[in-house]
């Protein structure tokens, strides 16, 4: 029993990482209608900038500096590709940004380079035990998956208060209800554009910051995002606490899965069982968990 | 305007492109090695020391000796990203190049290795996969054209299986033991299994295998698998961004470093400076040493770098995988001498390059001689074993270098060379081939 | 002036109905053909045949297999590189397990298996659509890729999981030249290329494009849903199978699950959108764009001596590549099928545009 719940704890703290990455993609889902598939990129980019900066002025610094080329490329993106391609179908601007992630992929490296770089905030990686008197053992839990735990949390709680709060959060949700709505009321959609692209820069950065702790920065943490895109379609496109809900269920869920089914068939099926659960659970509610309901009219 | 502006562009583009295939004309008295390398991708910080060691062997060569007996030994590197099919072009664009064509081939993947198998007869150019690729291409009398040379991944198993052996002192004292392999999943990681199965119906001891998906960035379920089922040994087949995270995620569940043990692909500074003190104890195969204190190293140092002529970073001149890229890379070029010695001292074609290979015999004077003593184990390549007797060592990480735990450790030809025949035969049925008589003189 | 419709009338319903109706679109195909079939093969090198038309004319063959589904009906796929992987496995077990079975058959049968795969894994869409179908067929791309590594009897047992394709033997020929295979691929396109053609001008074709355009309104009129869209995955399968089988056997000749991973499964989603969706031609213009754009890129400074590290120009091969992208769809978001038929209506009037 002990064990059981030592799984499902790893796979929900497992989970909070998979929600930091899909946030990015909702994000600009929500308020642009773009699934952005280089999400990945920008993580992997953001991760870069800060590691490499660091190495060469103070920390904070860097940081700052980091944050500041997520907006630049905020305002790059919209001008150079979301301004020109207005009102094409979806599937165009998907493969526009999968044009940036391979012109991410190639200029974060030519400039940062590919080496592995370590990014070490001091948090301890030692496993610590809990509940030792419930059960035997104990059950483990890693300092560090906790302190990525809770740093997805506040980003969480800082984005929710952002939206519903702030004037801007308050246009950004008026875009996704309604582009021409918002617009016909005053809101600039293009500043909009460069806000979400921006704060989505800014998600990207912190999820970089936690899988490079994690992984050491380095390319791999750009095939992170593929991790999301189950959590995606469980939680829906447009829905912040759909991406919270879903990273934990789908964390919990592959976990599981791996460690108590994986056996019996050869192992290794954390990388579809995720989909399946999604996908079963999408041909009840096609609109995923906290989805808007798409109604239709011909 | 707009539209012909776009069209013109687009034939630009593709003029442009059309002269871009058609290279320049070669010089007549240089040897043409192509290099397989990847610098950028998720294998990157793995690939780039391999490249770095590889040429930085070549132009050595050429900066101290003048080339191979006067003949100058010229190096193009292909960037393959890992990914076979653009592993299998760069072979096509480079196959041809030189006055002779390339002299061998180094693929640096296991599944470029498996595509380019298929090729190599027809091309006629020599595969070498030094510590990886195909283990059943040890039988050359079916793979005339491959050299898995210094050790297949049956050849690693058993040697990890004798060591523990050797620490508790005797085969016997593994009954009741367990353990798991943490692998790759991919034809790489798949390698080691039967030898290891093979060995725990031998000697007893439990065996389970746990596949992890590439990349490798989430194995939390493996090691709480592991964790639950505390194996007393955990052996690491993996590559790249996956031995880093194996490591750190043993460390996160307190598995003892001192009993993993990793292949020789497991078992470099990328995997284990990132897992920080978490690495210390961690052990893996190796199949040369590493360091600059041996007398090849030292040339690349005083020919290459204090001109200023290295690939790497100076500090980088000695760690795993950069002298694993020099030995790779040597023992082709050695290969190329023993064939000149034959053929004649001009630029050799892959075929007699080939034959160069096959009767490769690196006794412990020549290492010597090349500047390779304690760097290299004695090999003798022959039509019958193109693996040319497979010896490693343990080394372990100490949080600041690679220290040797053992001796150099023989692999048991008795126990995996029906291993090999067996497989070789059953490729050579499916493809239809008729095994070479290695009796007569090739 | 050169491309003029003037003149050609058509007097009889079959004249009507033709593919090409242009009389220079006949003769240009008729000269591309006799190109590719003729000149081609004696004029070109190893490399440009290996390297460049064998992988081209097999993605071409994948691309019209998924341009179908997301082109012709509607459906976004992200499992086509499983699809191959089915494609290449069965056509590895028939060879093997038949004795005597002539390749060309073995390659008709992975196409049906994979078709019924296809099938099965294309039911989410009677429930799904859009962005959540995509990442839905996913699922069919891991769970493909993880089947054909785990369960050992597709790879006939073999230690590693990775598998050599048995020699190529059509017709009781043995193919081994580069000329050969690339002539035993050519013809095999062609033929299905004229059959997709064929297939999306007939009435199943339009049920898709019905079901593309308005699911809804399709299903009002008569189209009935279930159908259309489970015989567009059917027949996209299909010609994803074949081309499968075809990348195994005839291009790579050894394989692992990773040479179908979800990386082809997203560069064959770029030629079909790139090419054009809803176009055939569309297919052969967005592979050629991929597969050789980035060829060309990371040959040009070596070709013309820049001197330039590999690292280098692998990440320039990127930027350009990512920017091009861009570039064409802001241009012409339709793809370069598009770009391709304003060509045509320019040269209508070139050079005499007023």
């Amino acid at each position: 029993m002990g064990f059981f719940f030592e799984v499902a704890i790893g796979g929900l703290l497992a989970g909070v990482l998979y929600s930091l990455v899909a946030l990015g993609f909702v994000l600009i889902f929500k308020a642009s209608g773009v699934f952005n598939f280089a999400q990945g990129a920008m993580v992997l980019f953001a991760a870069l900038s800060l590691v490499r900066l660091a190495e060469i002025m103070p920390f904070a610094l860097a940081l700052m500096l980091a944050c500041a080329i997520m907006v630049g490329l905020a305002f790059a993106v919209e001008r150079l590709i979301l301004r020109p391609l207005v009102n094409q179908e979806g599937i165009i601007l998907f493969m526009a940004t999968i044009g940036l992630s391979f012109f991410l992929d190639g200029f974060g490296q030519a400039i940062w380079g590919s080496d592995i770089y370590i990014l070490d905030f001091g948090v301890p990686k030692d496993p610590i035990f809990i509940l030792e008197s419930l059960f035997e053992g104990g059950i483990l839990v890693n300092e560090f998956d906790i302190f990525a735990a809770v740093v997805a949390g506040v980003l969480v709680l800082v984005l929710a208060t952002f939206f519903q709060k702030t004037r801007i959060g308050r246009a950004l949700r008026a875009v996704a209800d309604d582009h021409q709505a918002a617009q016909s009321i005053g809101i600039p959609l293009n500043q909009i554009w460069i806000i979400v692209w921006a704060v989505a820069g800014f998600v990207a950065l912190v999820a970089g910051m936690v899988w490079g702790s994690k992984l050491g920065v380095q390319f791999s943490i750009a095939l992170v995002a593929l991790k999301a895109l189950p959590v995606l379609i469980l939680g829906g496109f447009t829905s912040v606490p759909g991406a919270i809900i879903g990273g934990l269920i789908i964390g919990t869920g592959e976990k599981l899965s791996e460690v108590f089914i994986g056996p019996l068939v050869g192992g290794g099926i954390e990388s579809w069982f995720a989909y399946v659960v999604a996908l079963l659970f999408l041909l009840v509610r096609p609109q995923g968990l906290f989805g808007e309901r798409i109604i239709e009219r011909v | 305007m707009r539209f012909t502006r776009t069209l013109a562009l687009a034939a630009l583009g593709a003029a442009v492109g059309l002269t871009g295939l058609v290279g320049p004309a070669a010089a007549q008295n240089e040897q043409f090695i192509p290099a397989l390398v990847y610098r950028t991708g998720p294998y990157a910080p793995n690939g780039a020391p391999f490249a770095n060691g590889f040429v930085d062997y070549i132009n050595m060569i050429n900066e101290r000796d003048g080339g191979v007996n006067g003949v100058k030994l010229v190096v193009e590197e292909c960037e393959t990203g890992y990914a076979t099919d653009r592993g299998v072009e760069c072979f096509d664009r480079l196959k041809g190049k030189g006055p002779t064509g390339a002299a061998f081939i180094h693929p640096l993947s296991t599944g470029i290795t498996f595509a380019l198998i298929e090729k190599a007869p027809t091309d006629k150019i020599p595969v070498m996969s030094v510590g990886y690729g195909r283990s059943e291409a040890a039988d050359g009398r079916i793979f005339p054209w491959v050299f898995p040379l210094l050790g297949t991944y049956w050849s690693a198993a058993d040697i990890l299986v004798h060591h523990l052996a050797n620490t508790l002192g005797g085969y016997d004292k593994l009954k009741g033991k367990k353990i798991t392999l943490v692998f790759h999943d991919s034809p790489y990681g798949k390698e080691p299994i039967p030898i290891l199965q093979e060995l725990a119906k031998r000697h007893g001891y439990v065996f389970e295998a746990l596949p992890v998906t590439a990349p490798g960035v989430e194995q939390k379920a493996t090691w709480l698998q592991i964790r639950q089922g505390r194996p007393d040994y955990v052996f690491l087949w993996g590559w790249g961004v996956m031995n880093s995270t194996s490591i750190k995620e043993a460390a996160a569940v307190n598995f003892p470093r001192n009993r993993m043990y990793g292949v020789w692909w497991s078992g470099a500074e990328p995997d284990v400076v990132p897992a920080e003190a978490g690495a210390n104890g961690y052990n893996s195969l190796a199949l040369h040493a590493t360091g600059t204190s041996y007398g090849v190293v030292r040339d690349v140092l005083k020919h290459l770098y204090d001109k200023g002529k290295g690939a790497a970073k100076r500090e980088e001149v000695g760690q795993v995988l950069y002298n694993r890229g020099l030995v790779s890379v040597a023992l082709g070029i050695e290969g190329i001498r023993v064939a000149q010695e034959r053929f004649g001292k001009k630029p050799l074609t892959g075929e007699q390059v080939r034959w160069g290979i096959e009767n490769l015999n690196l006794t412990p004077e020549r290492i010597n001689q090349m500047g390779f003593e304690g760097l290299l184990a004695p090999l003798k390549v022959s039509c019958l074993d193109h693996e040319g007797g497979s010896r490693a060592r343990i080394q372990q990480w100490d949080g600041k270098g690679w220290k040797f735990i053992s001796d150099w450790i023989t692999a048991d030809d008795k126990l995996l060379r029906p291993f090999v025949e067996t497989a070789a035969a059953k490729y050579a049925q499916e493809k239809s081939i008729a095994a070479r008589d290695c009796s007569k003189p090739g | 002036m050169l491309y003029r419709e003037a003149g050609q009338f058509k007097t009889s319903y079959a004249a009507d109905q033709a593919v090409f109706p242009i009389l220079q679109d006949r003769l240009a195909l008729a000269l591309v053909l006799v190109v590719a079939f003729f000149a081609v093969p004696l004029l070109s090198t190893d490399y440009l045949l290996t390297s460049i038309l064998i992988p081209f004319l097999i993605l071409s063959l994948a691309a019209i297999g998924l341009n179908i589904l997301v082109g012709y009906c509607g459906q976004i796929s992200l499992g086509t590189g499983g699809l191959m992987a089915v494609g290449a496995y069965a056509a590895y077990n028939f060879a093997i397990r038949v004795p005597g079975l002539d390749l060309l058959v073995c390659f008709v049968l992975a196409g049906l298996t994979a078709a019924a795969v296809g099938m099965f894994f294309g039911v989410p869409s009677l429930r799904i659509k859009g962005f959540y179908l995509a990442v839905a067929t996913l699922a069919a791309q891991f769970f493909l890729d993880w089947s054909f590594s785990r369960i050992r009897w597709f790879t006939n047992y073999t230690p590693s999981g990775s598998l050599a394709a048995p020699p190529l033997e059509i017709l009781g020929f043995r193919i081994t030249t580069p000329s050969g295979r690339y002539l035993l691929t050519l013809a095999i396109v062609v033929v299905m290329a004229a059959l997709a053609k064929n297939l999306t001008r007939g009435r199943i074709g339009r049920s898709w494009m019905a079901i593309r355009d308005m699911d809804i309104a399709a299903e009002i009129i008569g189209i009935r849903p279930l159908q259309a869209k489970l015989s567009a995955f059917a027949v996209s399968s299909f010609f994803v199978g074949v081309a499968g089988a075809l990348w195994a056997f005839v291009h790579l000749g050894s394989w692992e699950p990773a040479a179908f991973d979800i990386n082809r499964s997203f560069s064959l989603l770029f030629m079909v959108i790139i090419g054009g969706l809803g176009s055939i031609l569309g297919c052969f213009l967005g592979a050629g764009f991929i597969l050789v754009v980035p060829l060309v890129l990371n040959q040009l400074p070596t070709a013309f001596g820049i001197p330039l590290s590999t690292a280098m120009i692998s990440n320039l091969e990127n930027m350009i590549f990512g920017s091009l992208i861009i570039f064409f769809l802001i241009t012409e978001p339709r793809g370069l099928a598009r770009l391709w038929a304003i060509a045509k209506e320019k040269l209508r009037l070139w050079p005499f545009p007023h």
